[in-house]
């Protein structure tokens, strides 16, 4: 098991920002994450080492975030907001809409392994409702023609 | 990217900079930038604590305590280091705004986390960014590079003597961690379950240490209050109500979109004028006017000034800033679930009240709406919001109790129309065959 | 601190201030609820049912975080803090699975307790419940997730009080779950206070659950018969057609020295009592094979037997060998017989502490050692040697918690890294088997320090080290095995010279230091008195042998040479633990009283079937020399006490049982006034009880009777009757004790027992067997965080 350059450089460096070690484990997992797809077994021992804590320690925090997660994803985690400014403009038609196109419900994966459907807590984009993410980027003012579209990129991208 | 708006009634001073390319420390520079460090550096701390007090800013997080007062707090003294902690990890329904601060003014944000440090006789501050704002760090993580590059952080900035370290720091998905002790825990590596209070993180904060936190609009606004002066800022909006806002519209609304327009802002014009009225022809339902955590306001109650006192004058509160408008197309009920299950699945879970009174609400309103309502339950629901209402670890508890007693009160009607395994009479707006749940 | 004065209730109550609300509502009876809060754990405000009102607070406050202050005034029973706990009642009932009726806990549930309190009995809850399975996380833990409340005791108990940490929270909302530190179960030191400090049936007991119900148990508090602390177990017995089955042990009274603490032994390992080895009916080897005789024909043997070889050959050619974990009368009484009626010195016992030397040490010297109960208070402690996480589980937990609550500093001097070196203020590493050159150099002796300098130790370190000890007012010196002989007064040589300075030897087994006090020595009697010089134990016990006899390898050289005709083992395994040569006996009678056909057992001409400490009264002296009462709680027909066994013993070979024990007499005596020192000791003992206002003892089997004796004869045992009694623990001083004597070291031999091994008696217990076949198991694949 072995992080990216990247990672290791900016892990390096954020021990430097805190008194204590274990001060960098919330996001650093989110970038180990990141890395990997999941959170494995793997990624908690060597997080646990460094970070002088025990894995059951690193455990209690991974499942307390939501973003985080023990099982692999789809290579695009589509989240779907439904919250309430979502909602008032259609976000659950739109959720529906990817469970059909994609044929997975909540927090399942296609068989390709190319999505995850996810509904969401509010993202943050209420003035843009309704809006979604694929992984990080942001896609708003959504209409099920719209969501298409994008879903048809991301399946171009994670065909090649 | 957000797309901006825009309406002659703003009053544009913490989106002053917005759509001008102000992440460039270049372009900040010649928009004023870090002018207000400068002046800060020439002033005795305390100078600076009573020029934001005399400006009347309240925390714009949505408890809207005095951020002046807030700042004295800090003892001068102190064994352990202190702290400044900006909290941008804006999760509250309805709300974003802090969202665009960092997009288009980060900048703004270091300023202020470097005004509030000084005026406490801190060294180290930190900028938390929800985790789902990837996107933003990055702005964020350069804008901070940049302002070491310049000077503006690091040892000695501006050539004063005073040393300064600024962090970001990103989350992993929890709105209870926006609260400010659970905000802490988080920043250290911890679940983010809140702390015990007293002490409070002025005296006792990260680490032990006395620590500042603030939501990422009240720092953005120090900067212009340090420049334009306290007096300036407090004119701008209502009596103890100073400075603008950054009014997050959304809903059913025409022209939604993120307005700054000054305290005290009518909501009813905020709604018919600046958001050009309920989208597509609908008729105005209900108004939630700062955040989901906040109880429901019908549009009887909308005539109004928009600040902290005369919004909970007329019995809801001024909360985040999102005003969330809902058409006549909405059921309530429906409404209520999903504000439920949100709460539900935030709770961080360590009180009784909050954690099973949130999944209680939420299971009782699934099977309502459903069809599987009894008349008992509608009392049985406002039974136990009342129950859990001030009694909760954290305020969490009350964010959820708040609003459904709102519901049930103003839209008790809505919900007995429920009654009798009748289907949802008033969800019009194409109903989804299964409603998605969230275990 | 100054005490504050404020209102509870409308009464005035004056208190240190810092203290915490709840616990001054306590204290003056004022019941205030709560789940998460237990005292000295951390707090966590979290069950929210403490609430109480206080003047000019808007919201209820949690009495469990609210620190007194001057003029508070609070309200803890309105209608308004009422209904809030009703509330609370109802929320958790909520999800709560209501399967009272065969959960382990029913009848003894806080849980069920506040519902009664609170009338939360009528439910508005009309959801289904969230459920999850029971788990399995060791062989003696389970977990039933639904029945959790989530008060977050077990995890502080854990992580806080036995520094485990194998205990965490997961997920968030509804669904946080208490979670093992190895996913699917537990890897710990499985001492199940989790299970202990649980309010309601979510941990429970391997070796308990859906065994009975609470009420119809009988509870008996005791003292655990295993390690040398002496924790008081209670004992849940209930009726069984072998006689008393011991179906529980806990820790619900909290009176003991050991207040909350329990290890895996103490909790779980009296399951060697119910062993189907157990031997239940006298045996006689009968043409080279032990068959099952009467008790009359066993002792008739036995009797004549003994007599015989006392008649032909003398007292010195019998060998007795005593328990250390008999009771202090049956080791008295032990010691008494062999001097007495088998007239010889031929006296021993497995030796695991060097008391004798501690004795001498210590002689005229007052208040130098130090009670249990007093290591949880001393400002600082010095550990040498040992490893008390493992050997002495209950010193540990005093050691940790007098660290974490009273801030006093540990200094650790170790061959190895032990565990509680993470609660020392200086831990110093030495080279193995250099206890004694640490001793020698904190003594003065500088030449010491060359063989301590290593590891990264320095000479500045050692000195510094020494200067500090003796800048610690009231230390409290505690050394194993390690330290022995000359060491032991060397090391207290150098402790008398810091004032209020105390020590404790580490002896391993339940009542080594009851073996050691009650004289099982070649050379010594009760209260380390030298047989050359019986004193008053000459005066009352009559003519006794007066040169001292053979050491227990030096009985097995006797036998080799047959000159040892007959050996008597009572409760010990001498030929497993000085791995002696099977046929080493083959020409000896040997008698052995034993509950198992152990190594020795197997070897003997009879053998006779013997109940253990859980199984009689008596009492137990702890390595520490605090003396407690050990209670009957369990019983299995077809064994007796070796007191008794013992008094018949003597009976059969004729002797005057009224001389052994005191018994009786008191009825017939004219008091004694007329022949005064000269009449039996049956007279003088009902002048004592005269003098006490004591009840004659009317039967020989009776130990209390021969408590008097010890009370009135040993040094240091003349404490309080009535607290005895009463079950408080009574520190007994060597500093009267005889001369001790120069105490051939090599003899030590320490147990090495480690928390889930416990000698011999350890390997009949299923309990401690199964968790440690159990131990590093591989976990499954993790649980996906719910959320
Ligand atoms: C459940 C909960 C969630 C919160 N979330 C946020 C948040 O996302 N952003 C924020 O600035 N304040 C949030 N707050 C308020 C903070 O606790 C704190 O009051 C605020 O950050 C202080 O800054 P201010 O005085 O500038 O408003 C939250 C409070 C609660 C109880
Ligand atoms: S510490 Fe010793 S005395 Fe206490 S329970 Fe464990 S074995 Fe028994
Ligand atoms: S006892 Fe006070 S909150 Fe649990």
């Amino acid at each position: 098991m072995k992080f990216s350059p990247e990672f290791e450089q900016r892990f390096t460096q954020m021990l430097t920002h805190y008194p204590t070690r274990r001060s960098v484990l919330v996001p650093t997992l989110l970038y180990a994450q990141d890395e990997f797809g999941y959170l494995s077994e793997e990624v908690i021992q060597e997080l646990a080492r460094r970070l002088d804590l025990t894995e059951l320690e690193v455990r209690n925090v991974i499942s307390y975030y939501s973003m985080l997660t023990l099982k692999p994803r789809g290579k695009y985690n589509v989240q779907v907001c439904t919250n309430i400014a979502c909602m008032l403009r259609g976000a659950d038609e739109l959720f529906a809409h990817c469970q059909r196109r994609l044929g997975i419900g909540h927090k399942q994966t296609t068989p390709d392994g190319l999505f995850t459907l996810e509904e969401v807590e509010c993202i943050g984009a209420c003035c843009w409702a309704p809006a979604m993410q694929v992984n990080y980027d942001f896609h708003e003012n959504l209409t099920t023609d719209k969501l298409d579209q994008v879903l048809d990129e991301y399946s171009k991208k994670g065909m090649q | 990217m957000a797309t901006l708006v825009s309406h002659p009634d703003e009053v544009r001073v913490v989106s002053k900079r917005f759509g001008k390319g102000a992440t460039s420390i270049d372009r900040y520079l010649e928009l004023d930038g870090y002018k207000a460090v400068q002046k800060a550096l020439s002033m005795p701390p305390d100078a600076i604590i009573n020029e934001v007090k005399s400006s009347n800013l309240r925390g714009r997080g949505g408890a809207g305590f005095s951020t002046g007062m807030k700042w004295s707090f800090v003892p001068k003294q102190s064994a352990k280091p202190k702290y400044v902690l900006c909290n941008g990890d804006e999760s509250e329904p309805g709300t974003c705004k802090d969202r665009l601060i960092f997009e288009h003014d980060p900048h703004a944000v270091i300023e202020g986390v470097t005004i509030a440090a000084i005026a406490v006789g801190a060294h180290t501050g930190y900028i938390y960014i929800r985790g789902e704002y990837r996107y933003l760090s990055v702005i964020m993580q350069k804008a901070i590079q940049e302002a070491y590059a310049r000077g503006f952080l690091g040892k000695n900035i501006l050539g004063s003597g005073y040393d300064l370290d600024i962090h970001w720091h990103g989350g992993a998905g929890a709105y209870e961690v926006g609260e400010e002790s659970a905000l802490m825990e988080s920043l250290e590596g911890k679940r983010g379950i809140p702390r015990i209070r007293p002490p409070f993180p002025a005296v006792v904060g990260l680490w032990g240490g006395p620590t500042v936190i603030n939501n990422a609009e009240t720092l953005a606004s120090v900067p212009h209050i340090l420049l334009g002066g306290g007096e300036w800022f407090a004119n701008l909006g209502t009596p103890k109500n100073g400075g603008t806002r950054l009014f997050c519209l959304s809903g059913n609304l025409a022209r939604p979109g993120v307005y700054e327009l000054p305290m005290g802002y009518n909501l009813k014009k905020m709604i018919y004028d600046v958001a050009g009225g309920m989208a597509n022809g609908g008729e105005l339902k209900a108004v939630v006017p700062g955040g989901s955590s906040v109880p429901v306001l019908l549009p009887s109650e909308i005539d109004i000034a928009m600040d902290f006192d005369a919004v909970a004058k007329a019995g809801s509160l001024l909360g985040s800033g999102g005003v969330v408008v809902l058409d006549d197309a909405t059921c309530m009920v429906k409404f209520a679930l999903r504000t439920m299950k949100f709460y539900q699945h935030e709770s961080c879970g360590w009180c009784i009240p909050c954690r099973e009174g949130t999944d209680w609400l939420k299971k009782t309103l699934l099977r309502f709406h459903a069809g599987g309502g009894l008349k008992a339950d509608i009392d049985n629901m406002l039974y136990l919001a009342e129950n859990m209402l001030g009694r909760t670890f954290c305020p969490l508890g009350d964010a959820a109790a708040m609003p459904m007693i709102g519901f049930v009160q103003k839209f008790r009607k809505e919900f007995e129309d429920h009654l009798e395994g009748r289907p949802c009479p008033y969800e019009t707006r194409g109903v989804v065959e299964k409603l998605p749940v969230m275990a | 601190m100054a005490d504050v004065t404020l209102t509870v209730d409308g009464n005035k109550i004056t208190a240190p201030a810092g203290t915490l609300l709840i616990e001054v509502c306590k204290s003056v009876g004022i019941e205030v609820p709560s789940f998460c809060y237990y005292p000295n754990l951390s707090l966590q405000g979290a069950c929210r049912m403490c609430l109480v009102k206080i003047e000019r607070m808007p919201k209820l406050q949690t009495a469990c975080t609210t620190v007194v202050s001057e003029g508070m005034i609070v309200t803890t029973d309105s209608d308004e803090v009422r209904q809030a706990r009703k509330a609370m009642v109802e929320l958790l009932l909520g999800n709560h699975p209501l399967d009272c009726p065969v959960c382990d806990a029913g009848g003894e549930c806080e849980l069920q307790d506040m519902t009664f309190s609170y009338g939360a009995a009528e439910s508005r809850y009309m959801e289904a419940k969230n459920h999850k399975d029971e788990q399995q996380w060791s062989p003696v833990v389970f977990f039933d997730r639904p029945r959790c409340i989530l008060c977050y005791r077990c995890v502080r108990v854990c992580g806080e009080g036995m520094d485990v940490w194998a205990l965490g929270v997961q997920n968030r909302g509804v669904s946080s779950i208490i979670a093992p530190n190895r996913e699917d179960h537990l890897e710990c030191e499985e001492c199940g206070m989790c299970i202990d400090i649980c309010p309601v049936g979510a941990l429970t007991s391997g070796a308990y659950r859906y065994k009975t119900r609470p009420w119809e148990m009988k509870h008996v508090g005791t003292i655990c018969t295993h390690c040398g602390d002496g924790c008081k177990t209670t004992l849940g017995v209930r009726r069984a057609d072998t006689g008393m089955q011991i179906v529980r042990g806990d820790n619900r009274d909290k009176s003991g020295i050991n207040h909350d603490f329990l290890c895996v032994k103490g909790r779980y390992a009296f399951d060697f009592a119910e062993n189907p080895d157990r031997i239940t009916t006298p045996l006689i080897r009968k043409n080279g094979k032990l068959a099952s005789v009467t008790w009359e024909e066993a002792f008739e043997l036995i009797g004549r037997r003994f007599a015989e070889v006392r008649n032909h050959d003398g007292g010195h050619a019998i060998g007795v060998i005593g328990s250390t974990r008999t009771t202090n009368e049956e080791n008295y009484l032990l010691s008494k017989f062999a001097r007495v009626v088998l007239k010889t010195n031929n006296l021993d016992h497995l030796r695991t502490a060097d008391f004798p030397a501690l004795a001498a040490a210590l002689r005229g010297k007052l208040g130098r050692t130090a009670s249990m109960r007093e290591v949880y208070d001393a400002p600082a402690i010095l550990v040498i040697g040992n490893n008390p996480t493992d050997q002495h589980p209950l010193l540990a937990w005093q050691i940790r918690n007098n660290v974490r609550l009273h801030r006093s500093r540990l200094y650790v001097i170790n061959s190895q890294h032990i565990k509680l070196g993470r609660q020392a203020t200086g831990f110093m590493p030495i080279p193995a088997g250099a206890d004694s050159k640490a001793v020698a150099f904190l003594a003065g002796d500088e030449s010491a320090a060359h063989t301590l300098i290593a590891r990264g130790a320095t000479r500045e370190g050692w000195t510094a080290l020494r200067d500090q000890l003796c800048r610690e007012p009231k230390l409290i010196l505690i050394f194993g095995s390690e330290i022995r002989g000359n060491d032991v007064s060397t090391l207290v040589r150098f402790g008398s010279d810091i004032p209020g300075a105390k020590f404790v030897a580490l002896a391993d087994y339940a009542n080594s230091r009851g073996a050691a006090d009650m004289g099982l020595y070649p050379d010594l009697l009760p209260g380390y008195q030298q047989v050359s010089e019986p004193g008053q134990f000459g005066e009352e016990w009559g003519e006794i042998p007066a040169t001292p006899g053979l050491t227990i390898p030096q009985m097995a050289e006797a036998a080799r040479a047959n000159k040892l005709k007959a050996l008597y083992v009572v409760g010990s395994n001498p030929v497993a633990r000085f791995a002696i040569d099977p046929f080493t006996f083959a020409k000896s009678f040997v008698v052995v009283q034993d509950m198992f056909l152990t190594e020795t057992a197997v070897l003997a001409d009879v053998v006779l079937p013997s109940s253990n400490a859980y199984e009689k009264a008596g009492t137990f002296t702890n390595t520490c020399g605090d003396l407690q009462l050990v209670k009957k709680a369990g019983d299995v027909t077809g064994t007796k006490s070796d007191f008794e066994m013992i008094v018949r013993i003597a009976d059969a070979m004729g002797s005057d049982v009224h001389q052994l024990v005191p018994f009786g007499g008191a009825v017939r005596a004219d008091m004694g006034q007329s022949r005064g020192a000269q009449s039996g000791e049956a007279d003088r003992h009902a002048v004592w009880l005269e003098a006490r206002g004591l009840e004659p003892k009317m039967s020989p089997f009776d130990p209390v009777a021969i408590l008097d004796e010890i009370q009135r004869l040993v040094p240091g045992y003349d404490v309080s009757r009535m607290n005895l009694l009463a079950g408080n623990d009574q520190h007994t001083s060597l500093s009267g004790s005889g001369g001790g004597g120069q105490h051939n070291p090599e003899l030590i031999m320490p147990a090495n027992d480690t928390l889930f091994t416990s000698g011999t008696l350890g390997q009949y217990s299923r309990a401690l067997n199964s968790v440690i076949e159990n131990r590093d198991r591989e976990p499954a694949t993790p649980e996906v965080a719910a959320d």
